[in-house]
């Protein structure tokens, strides 16, 4: 539907920008603190949104550029800065972002931290300097996020000899997604890189005493040792191969990369598991047979609820991509899969895992903000909506249902503890789902059933 | 345990109270450390809150997504009426907006923005990178206002060019524009101007009927609840009342310039400071008795069912120890009374913008041994909260985390609170939070209080 207005501004926009996702990605380093050259809001506001979800402290540092900063360049601020937290966090990595101010002024990044090295170098170990591009004027949080994993392993990887051990690249997913992840993998017995890796940093538990920064997170050893791996996986449908940390690793050290979009849905999680029996040669646990068993099992029992029920879902464009399949296989259809992203590649990723999206009305809409979803919204009149928390003013407006998940949850609960990936997070998706069209019901109904 | 040292471009904007030492004069008014993790964040900000609660009125982001998409939505501001200042636009720059310029889209967006919603006027941020590739913003700005005939502008917030505070001194600058262009015909001579009052979960609606009830017309709020019209013709009010002094005095002391307009510093906070922002109103109108009577009755009436409603809150809170950082230094003033009289004393006090005089002030009402600090990060305020035992921390939404890491109670008391603190409810509303945060049995699995890690 064309809006109704001429539009040319963003208007509640359905992305964030691109520092955050590297803030985030440098977060999952083990003993690193993400560090944003730029304005002190830059670092503050990116601070405060990730808290809002996360509930953890989050440290992000910041060169803090003046205007002579803007004049001569921060080359000045950003070596200060680095220093400040080299002596204040003693982190073993810093993970420098740029910002759209760093960028625009063409600070050579780079060069500098090459600079920094050699006048600070007195003796003492210095941190590991990472260095990730992420102005906010391309792409966005995700963006900054493949690209802070990408710098990561670029400055990072070594080969030595080859290993007995898979690199995963989970993409932005929740900390108890990750936990999961590595369960699953420590249940293959595999070695493994995990990059980035929250699950702790991100959901951790009480402080005795001031932690500079939070235990957990990959260490940078393990990422050191990525380039002897056999294999890596990394979940995403929509990554630049330029911008694709196992694509990276192919290149420099022939490590094959397999592409998997995220494992949501039965077929998605299944072809998780087929991918790591072939990759280690052992079967999955028994365990994982049950949870896929008792997922077929609650698909039987609630598939009535569900069968063609219209949705309209959006969030990050590999979340929606892999939404998209699941709910096919519920008999759900996605009448609008929306991102504010803009990859080019959501349609045709999605027809590759819906063939017959067209015959079925299922519209695939990039780069759009939340005032044209809800455009859409008034149009198609979908049963439910499926996003993140942002979505909630065109929800509560139009008095459609919101089921939360992604990222950012600022209004409910527990944003930090949802599953979404692998058997698991398909059976809690699915509940939740089921549960929404309930309640619904429930509570249309002028007879107020206690069974439904 | 491991001892947190201070960082050598830090100490001094820390100090502590203690006995016989001197009084060496904290630094502040300075830029944050680079490095440093500063609590504060930046020159758009600063305009942004502010100018926020102008309900009536879009407010345009002109720059990449991420300042109005972390800006959308963010306080908890509420207005009467319209509410276009709930909605986050931006114009969004890309790559090539930043090589060719943005004025265009600006232009552009102006006008459907003001096509499509219809507000009373339009406020159109610059950001860090608008002030890189020279947007004449002045001039798109004004031919945008010549062609849709409302007022139109600018607000010179570019996030590295000072810090938040000139952010404030931007906003105040757009709002002196308005200031002066509506007509003051009808306003009676006992009225006032609120100013740097948010209406933060209704906060304003509650000073206002106060005043109302001593018989004092409200002109104009700044910005709470904020409506351009009212604005225009704040230049009406006799008295301008000031609250949250770091964002508007600035505009006070530009108000009584240009209109003779003179003004005081007020708090809404506690028992104490409330009655006194009554009191100190009213007796600017020495020839109208009856308003002084009013506001003796109010406080009276108020305290009677206020004061034993408080005393079990005292009672369990007795002892305790607080540790406050907060925005502006002169709510810390009345954070510290407040909690006072729920029988808790301060260990640590600290703001993001507080000036000279703030802090000698702060400086003189601390207790012994009380930290004082400036632009605080958050390795110190662990470091301090640790040090002296506090049980209570009172700040925004990133202090909260490290209070509940910590395993103590903590306090929302910035913009984002949905319940409002300010008012003689407030008060009660204060002391019900803080007494369900640091009383709650939660505490008991702490590792501090000897829980295991």
């Amino acid at each position: 539907m064309k809006h109704e207005h001429a539009k040319t501004a963003t208007q509640n926009a359905c992305k964030l920008c691109n520092p955050l996702g590297a803030c985030l990605a440098f977060r999952g380093i083990e003993n690193c603190v993400p560090f944003l050259h730029g304005s002190q809001g830059c670092a503050t506001y990116i601070r405060r949104y990730l808290i809002s979800h996360y509930k953890e402290p989050i440290d992000i540092a910041s060169s803090n550029f003046h205007e002579e900063s803007a004049v001569f360049g921060g080359s000045h601020n950003l070596k200060i800065g680095l220093k400040n937290v080299s002596d204040q966090y003693k982190p073993d990595v810093i993970g420098v972002a740029t910002t759209c101010l760093s960028e625009t002024i063409g600070d050579d990044v780079p060069m500098i931290l090459r600079e920094y090295k050699k006048e600070f170098k007195n003796g003492t170990p210095m941190p590991i300097l990472i260095h990730a591009s992420t102005p906010s004027y391309q792409g966005s949080h995700i963006d900054g996020f493949h690209a802070a994993v990408h710098a990561s392993v670029k400055a990072l990887a070594e080969k030595k000899s080859r290993r007995e051990m898979i690199n995963l690249f989970p993409n932005m997913v929740s900390p108890a997604d990750l936990r999961y992840l590595k369960e699953i993998l420590e249940d293959f017995g595999v070695p493994y890189m995990l990059l980035p890796d929250y699950s702790q940093t991100m959901d951790g538990g009480p402080w005795g005493e001031y932690h500079r920064i939070p235990p957990g997170g990959t260490p940078a050893s393990t990422i050191v040792s990525s380039g002897n791996a056999k294999a890596s996986i990394e979940f995403g449908s929509t990554i630049e191969t330029s911008k694709s940390a196992a694509e990276h690793l192919d290149i420099m050290f022939g490590i094959p990369a397999y592409h998997l979009p995220l494992p949501v849905g039965i077929n998605g999680s299944d072809r998780f598991f087929d991918l790591l029996e072939t990759l280690t040669g052992k079967k999955r646990a028994e365990k994982y047979e049950d949870e896929r068993r008792r997922l077929v099992d609650a698909y039987a029992d609630g598939h009535k609820y569900v069968f063609e029920k219209r949705v309209i879902i959006y969030g990050e464009e590999d979340l929606v991509i892999a939404m998209t399949a699941f709910l096919r296989e519920i008999g759900m259809v996605p009448v609008l899969c929306a991102s504010g992203g803009k990859s080019g590649l959501m349609k045709k990723r999605i027809e590759e895992l819906v063939p017959d999206m067209d015959e079925l009305g299922i519209t695939v809409r990039e780069g759009v903000d939340f005032v044209d979803i809800e455009d859409e919204a008034k149009v198609l009149k979908p049963d439910f909506l499926i996003g993140n928390s942002k979505g909630y003013t065109m929800s509560r407006k139009n008095e459609i249902p919101l089921l939360r998940l992604g990222f950012p949850i600022h209004d409910r609960f527990g944003g930090q503890r949802m599953h979404h990936l692998g058997y698991r997070g398909t059976q809690e998706l699915f509940d939740r789902i089921v549960n929404t069209v309930i309640e619904q019901r429930q509570n249309a109904s002028s007879i107020g059933y206690t069974y439904m | 345990m491991e001892q947190i040292g201070i960082l050598e471009g830090r100490q001094k904007q820390i100090f502590e109270k203690r006995k016989g030492t001197t009084q060496p004069d904290i630094a502040c008014d300075t830029s944050s450390l680079s490095g440093s993790v500063s609590q504060r964040a930046c020159v758009f900000c600063g305009s942004r809150v502010v100018l926020y609660p102008v309900a009536d009125a879009i407010h345009l982001v002109h720059g990449p997504i991420g300042c109005a998409a972390y800006t959308w939505d963010i306080r908890g501001a509420v207005s009467s009426g319209p509410e276009l200042h709930r909605l986050s636009f931006s114009t969004d720059l890309q790559e090539m907006d930043v090589i060719y310029g943005g004025e265009k889209k600006l232009y552009k967006s102006l006008i459907e923005l003001i096509e499509q919603y219809k507000p009373k006027a339009a406020f159109i941020y610059s950001t860090c990178i608008v002030g890189l590739i020279g947007d004449d913003i002045e001039a798109v700005c004004k031919k945008v206002a010549r062609e849709t005939g409302i007022p139109v502008l600018p607000v010179h917030s570019e996030g590295f060019k000072g810090t938040k505070k000139d952010g404030y001194k931007a906003a105040c600058h757009a709002l002196m524009k308005l200031i002066g262009t509506g007509s003051t015909e009808d306003i009676s001579k006992y009225s006032i101007n609120i100013l740097g009052e948010f209406n933060l979960a209704g906060e304003a609606w509650i000073i206002r009927q106060y005043y109302e009830k001593m018989g004092i017309e409200v002109v104009a709020t700044l910005t709470g609840d904020g409506r351009i019209d009212a604005v225009r013709r704040a230049h009406g009010a006799t008295l301008n009342v000031v609250q949250c002094s770091g964002s508007m005095t600035w505009l006070a002391k530009e108000m009584e310039e240009k209109y003779g307009i003179p003004y005081i510093r007020v708090s809404y906070f506690g028992i104490e400071d409330m009655s006194k922002s009554l009191y100190d109103v009213a007796v600017k109108f020495p020839d109208r008795p009856d308003i002084m009577e009013a506001a003796k009755q109010i406080v009276s009436e108020e305290v009677k069912t206020l004061y034993p409603s408080l005393q079990k809150f005292k009672k369990a809170l007795t002892g305790k120890k607080a540790a406050i950082y907060v925005g502006g230094a002169f709510k810390t003033f009345s954070l510290i009374k407040a909690l006072r009289s729920i029988g808790m004393s301060v260990v640590l006090a600290g703001s993001q913008t507080g000036n000279q005089d703030d802090y000698t002030r702060l400086k003189e009402m601390c207790d012994e041994g009380t930290v004082i600090v400036d632009d605080s990060n958050p390795v110190e305020l662990s470091k301090f909260i640790l040090e002296k035992g506090a049980d209570l921390l009172i700040g925004g939404v990133k202090e909260r985390p490290i209070a509940f890491k910590l395993g103590i109670g903590f306090c929302d008391h910035n913009h984002e609170r949905k319940i409002p603190l300010a008012g003689f409810i407030g008060m009660y509303n204060f002391a019900l939070e803080v007494y369900q945060s640091v009383m709650s049995p939660v505490w008991q699995f702490a590792p501090r209080k000897g829980g295991s890690l």
